[in-house]
């Protein structure tokens, strides 16, 4: 058996969902961040699986979401971006994969995050979008086109979490 | 030569050529500036004036400049306490302002300002500062005073002093100068260093960056030396401040030890960094940094009319 196969099977034993999506390759401890990002609770009443520092092939560790009931909007993707850029979508319909996505993390990103600059023009004019150059992938540290000014990734996630 | 910018936002965003083009239409504006026979260049247009915070200097460096080149000027010197801006957004303001004009002077608190007011704006934008210490005018009229003295900008021995640190027309030099030059000295007091990340970029571009305390040991070797003002807030302590300010005072005596073609400057105003005796010797080029700034500023302006009308 080849040790990706086994990889799979390993994640076979995880219980499959019928319709919804799964969210793999997620850096190792940012499940929890993904499903706050998502705004899910695990209230909803639909399953919901949630798995943890698994190993990986790709990554050293990883985390994995399977979501039964929701198919993952390509605005929802882009944020998950920012805090796993390795993660991979499958939309599953009829408990098979429907479509992969694999996250791209384009050079310039609009809206999403502020900049963490509060004296910046963005932060401060109505009208305005905020945007920003990548300046480096993983983790995800990106530029304001207006200011110059960094946001760190520990900044993005804050504000994803709502914490700022 | 095609110059094909359309705002002066930062000296980041200007080419070596460009920044080049400015410089020597500099030097072809020197006679209309001091005045004698009035020029038609930019009859007929109208530059506005756009203060978010006062800086009196520079808004009459570029009325001036725009009088000389026989244009006008418009002018909304106090934003805040005008009906122009109460409570409007700086992209309606801008919307409003160019249709009485052809081109925008902005002086903004906010970083990022000018770019912004240049992506609304159809008419040519020049940042005059905008928070984060972007002011490209500042930095042209100091390559302009270097390069007019020593007649280029290539190989010659730089060296920045002072507040290194916040002070951020040298951060905007030091990035600007370094394109012609391949080191830069830096003279700070402990605390006031260049920023570690600027230092870095620097060496990123093979740029040697010569850190000392000795100021009278580098001296001797200097074509440049920029000095800049040390503030008291910037010390835990006035006994801090008044240590270190013995130290970089430039006086007589210091400068036996210099070239006799040393250009010492300063963006003004000083405090007491350069004692009033150095003003009569041919070191001194504060002075004739206020002029060539208006000489810039009408390269500046009479560039982008004319890249605009192209
Ligand atoms: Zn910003």
């Amino acid at each position: 058996m080849t040790p990706k196969a086994s990889e799979g099977s390993r994640e076979l034993s995880v219980q499959k969902i019928k319709d919804g999506t799964v969210i793999d390759h997620i850096s190792a401890g940012y499940a929890l961040a993904v499903l706050q990002i998502l705004g899910i609770t695990g209230r909803e009443g639909d399953i919901l699986l949630v798995a943890m520092n698994m190993h990986s092939k790709r990554l050293d560790k990883k985390d994995l979401i399977k979501i039964e009931g929701r198919e993952l909007t390509t605005e929802e993707i882009n944020r998950i971006a920012l805090v796993a850029p390795k993660a991979t979508i499958n939309i599953i319909r009829s408990f098979k994969v429907h479509h992969k996505q694999r996250i791209k993390i384009p050079d310039e990103i609009e809206g999403i995050v502020n900049c963490a600059n509060p004296s910046c023009i963005t932060n401060n004019e109505r009208g305005i979008t905020s945007s920003f150059t990548v300046t480096q992938r993983n983790p995800v540290t990106l530029r304001c086109t207006y200011c110059k000014q960094i946001t760190s990734h520990n900044q993005i996630i804050d504000q994803l979490l709502g914490k700022s | 030569m095609t110059f094909n910018v359309k705002n002066i936002i930062s000296i980041a965003d200007l080419a070596d050529k460009d920044i080049l083009t400015i410089l020597d239409r500099a030097d072809k504006m020197e006679r209309l500036a001091r005045g004698g026979k009035q020029s038609r260049l930019l009859e007929g247009r109208i530059l506005a004036t756009l203060f978010y915070e006062p800086s009196t200097r520079t808004r009459l460096s570029f009325e001036s400049a725009m009088l000389r080149l026989g244009g006008s000027t418009v002018s909304v010197a106090q934003v805040g306490s005008s009906s122009v801006a109460k409570g409007e957004s700086l992209a309606d303001t801008i919307r409003t302002v160019e249709s009485y004009s052809d081109i925008i002077v902005l002086r903004h608190p906010q970083e990022g300002a000018a770019q912004w007011a240049a992506e609304v704006a159809s008419v040519p934008i020049i940042n005059a500062g905008d928070g984060a210490g972007r002011h490209p005018t500042q930095t042209l009229l100091d390559l302009a005073t270097i390069r007019k003295s020593q007649g280029k900008l290539e190989g010659l021995n730089v060296a920045v002093l002072g507040d290194l640190r916040f002070g951020r027309t040298v951060h905007s030099l030091s990035y600007a100068i370094t394109r012609f030059t391949d080191k830069l000295y830096c003279v700070a007091p402990e605390g006031l260093e260049l920023p570690p990340e600027i230092v870095m970029d620097l060496q990123g571009q093979d740029k040697e960056v010569i850190q000392t305390g000795d100021l009278q040991g580098i001296l001797p070797n200097l074509d440049v030396l920029y000095v800049t003002r040390i503030q008291k807030e910037r010390f835990p302590s006035p006994a801090d401040y008044e240590r270190v300010r013995g130290q970089y005072v430039i006086d007589l005596s210091l400068l036996e030890h210099a070239k006799p073609t040393l250009d010492i400057l300063h963006p003004l105003p000083r405090v007491d960094e350069i004692a009033p005796a150095v003003d009569k010797t041919p070191h001194a080029r504060y002075f004739t940094q206020v002029f060539n700034g208006l000489v810039v500023r009408m390269a500046v302006l009479d560039l982008l009319m004319e890249a605009q009308k192209a």
